[in-house]
């Protein structure tokens, strides 16, 4: 009896090591490719902020030397690059993720047919894909006479000349935010949609008998505490989305540097140390320097949308 | 009072069936939004079918006069005088996108099932690990990149193209979610039965998850076929570059050249079709796959 007892213990606890080590087969592809590709690029660049490193010659230890000169003697960074990183993360970011949501929830205010083209129209462009988003848009907003909008200001008469839109320091920062705000409705939107449209109706029943009076206090009280989930996670696709088209400057106006340093972006700086450059030490400084930024922007979302532990 | 709130809340009401006057002010809004986001796209469709002298009218039209596909022609003759001809960048692509739709998808399905279904500390730290990489650009790392793939040896390979873009955070994220609602009680029955893991996942995960499965499919397809980065920097030999990149050159040498608009609009509309064709085909099971999204 006992010698049963412990052969089906055994076949269990064979049964649990079977299952322990196909489990971790069954994730390792993953895993290692996630290591090898993700994890490991950023420990890289962590490591190698700490060195002089020229591509050619083996890396060697510097300390914070990178970061000393970054703050204390890289002007280009301190007068520019960065306020022109602040500017751009926080309209593209945070500004791109209420405009979202405020597309989604109008949607969702209107029938299901309509509403599924909109919604198509609105996420086509982030379809395009970032390489074409420059050649489209070079089109618009081209120097001369053929550039749609230029063509549309002299038509109507308000220049006579046209203006050099993507040369110009005044216009190229504008251009760049309304550019890549219009190619950022992508999957963030479409989970801010579907959040909002599956919040259960007898919610907003409840909450009108409750006392509610108008859409506004709806949305405070209960579409967004409902969908909270789809708010953080559309949060952190609109901050990802901003700090990858961070480069868009460069590819509107084809030159590195953009005029007067007006376009660049964190991006372009670290292109131009380290593809053009060859400071790799010092890219990869920035590189950490921007990670932290895309680190704090998300730890912001986590902190207003995530799941609070008190309740 | 009571009958008042009621009619009030059917007047709000999320999602309508029917169409109501008040909600003439939300297409009042939306229209014109509508209008700036499909107007660069309209354009660009416009410039590719329109003739030389189109281009250069003034004031420009959105719409072309008398369209013609003389851009695509000349897109394809300019790239058949080449010394590598443009099939086989089209090749090239080809199996790039394919292998990493197929491969992504079974990597990311059983990774993602494990996570969610298993509970050992390993698949909670992977998790937290992968949720903290949805934050992860890839373009901020782009030396270390070529570092790790330079060094693995993988330079100038279809390996090049495929391996790095692989694991993509938000695919396996949005699975995982997607398994979290499978009841778990489905799962125990098969194990009773003694069915293992990969059968598990072979027919009960993949059937059950074909919406989530299919976005995955979508974004996957969407970053590989738009790819330029690994062409860029992880390929050094010309006959091993994919269609985008070949196009983006192309483009920026055309810029110079009468016409060149022309001929970059039709490049773009190639890279852009294919993308709205699959997600307009697709866009069901993507919004059902988004209302798991949410990050808890």
């Amino acid at each position: 009896m006992e010698g049963v007892e412990n052969k089906k213990i055994r076949k269990y606890s064979r049964d649990r090591r079977i299952e322990f080590f196909s489990s971790l087969g069954m994730l390792a592809p993953y895993a290692i490719l996630f290591t090898l590709f993700i994890a490991v690029p950023v420990v890289i660049a962590i490591g190698l902020s700490f060195t002089v490193f020229d591509a050619v010659q083996r890396p060697t230890f510097a300390g914070m030397l990178n970061y000393i000169t970054l703050l204390t003697q890289d002007e280009i960074f301190v007068r520019h690059v960065l306020p022109n990183t602040f500017l751009f993360s926080i309209i593209v970011g945070p500004g791109g993720f209420i405009l979202s949501f405020m597309m989604a929830w109008l949607l969702s205010q209107i029938q299901k047919g309509p509403r599924t083209v909109i919604a198509l129209i609105v996420y086509a462009p982030s379809m395009v894909g970032g390489v074409f988003v420059p050649v489209i848009w070079r089109m618009i907003f081209s120097g001369d006479r053929r550039g749609l909008v230029n063509a549309a200001l002299i038509n109507w008469g308000i220049v006579e000349q046209p203006i050099q839109f993507l040369l110009s320091p005044t216009w190229i920062m504008p251009i760049i935010i309304l550019v890549t705000l219009w190619s950022s409705m992508g999957i963030g939107f479409l989970a801010l949609l579907a959040g909002i449209l599956n919040i259960n109706e007898e919610y907003y029943e409840a909450a009108y008998i409750d006392g509610l009076n108008n859409r506004f206090q709806e949305i405070v009280y209960v579409t967004i505490p409902n969908m909270r989930p789809q708010m953080l996670f559309g949060a952190i696709m609109s901050i990802v989305g901003a700090f990858t088209a961070g480069a868009i400057g460069v590819q509107l106006t084809n030159v590195n540097p953009t005029p007067q340093y007006a376009g660049q972006l964190i991006l372009n700086h670290i292109d131009d140390f380290g593809l053009i450059r060859f400071e790799m030490g010092y890219a990869a400084a920035l590189s950490v320097v921007l990670l932290l930024m895309i680190w704090f922007f998300s730890k912001l979302s986590y902190s207003l949308f995530g799941e609070k532990p008190d309740e | 009072m009571n009958r008042r709130r009621r009619s009030k809340f059917a007047g709000t009401k999320i999602n309508p069936t029917t169409f109501h006057r008040s909600q003439v002010k939300f297409y009042l809004i939306l229209l014109p939004i509508c209008v700036f986001m499909a107007v660069p796209i309209i354009f660009v469709i416009g410039q590719a079918f329109k003739s030389l002298g189109e281009l250069f009218m003034f004031p420009p039209s959105i719409i072309p006069l008398r369209p013609t596909t003389i851009n695509f022609r000349t897109l394809f003759l300019q790239s058949s005088i080449m010394a590598i001809p443009m099939w086989r960048f089209l090749i090239n692509t080809l199996i790039v996108a394919v292998s990493v739709v197929a491969l992504n998808m079974v990597v990311t399905v059983s990774g993602a099932y494990v996570l969610s279904k298993k509970k050992y500390r390993f698949t909670r730290v992977f998790f937290k690990m992968n949720q903290v990489a949805l934050m992860f650009v890839a373009t901020a790392v782009t030396i270390p990149r070529y570092l790790v793939v330079s060094n693995i040896g993988i330079m100038n390979t279809f390996f090049g193209h495929i391996l790095p873009i692989m694991a993509i955070p938000v695919g396996l994220f949005l699975l995982k979610q997607f398994i979290d609602v499978l009841p778990d009680a489905l799962f125990e029955a098969a194990k009773i039965d003694g069915a293992n893991d990969f059968y598990i996942v072979k027919s009960i995960v993949i059937p059950l998850t074909k919406p989530a499965l299919a976005t995955m499919a979508i974004l996957s397809f969407q970053m590989t076929w738009g790819n330029t980065e690994t062409s860029n920097l992880f390929t050094t030999e010309e006959a091993m570059r994919t269609l985008a990149y070949f196009f983006n050159s192309l483009i920026a040498g055309a810029a110079s050249v009468i016409g060149g608009a022309g001929i970059a609009a039709a490049a773009g509309l190639i890279m852009f079709v294919p993308n709205l064709i699959i997600f307009i085909f697709m866009q069901s099971k993507v919004m059902s796959t988004m209302t798991h999204s949410g990050i808890k």
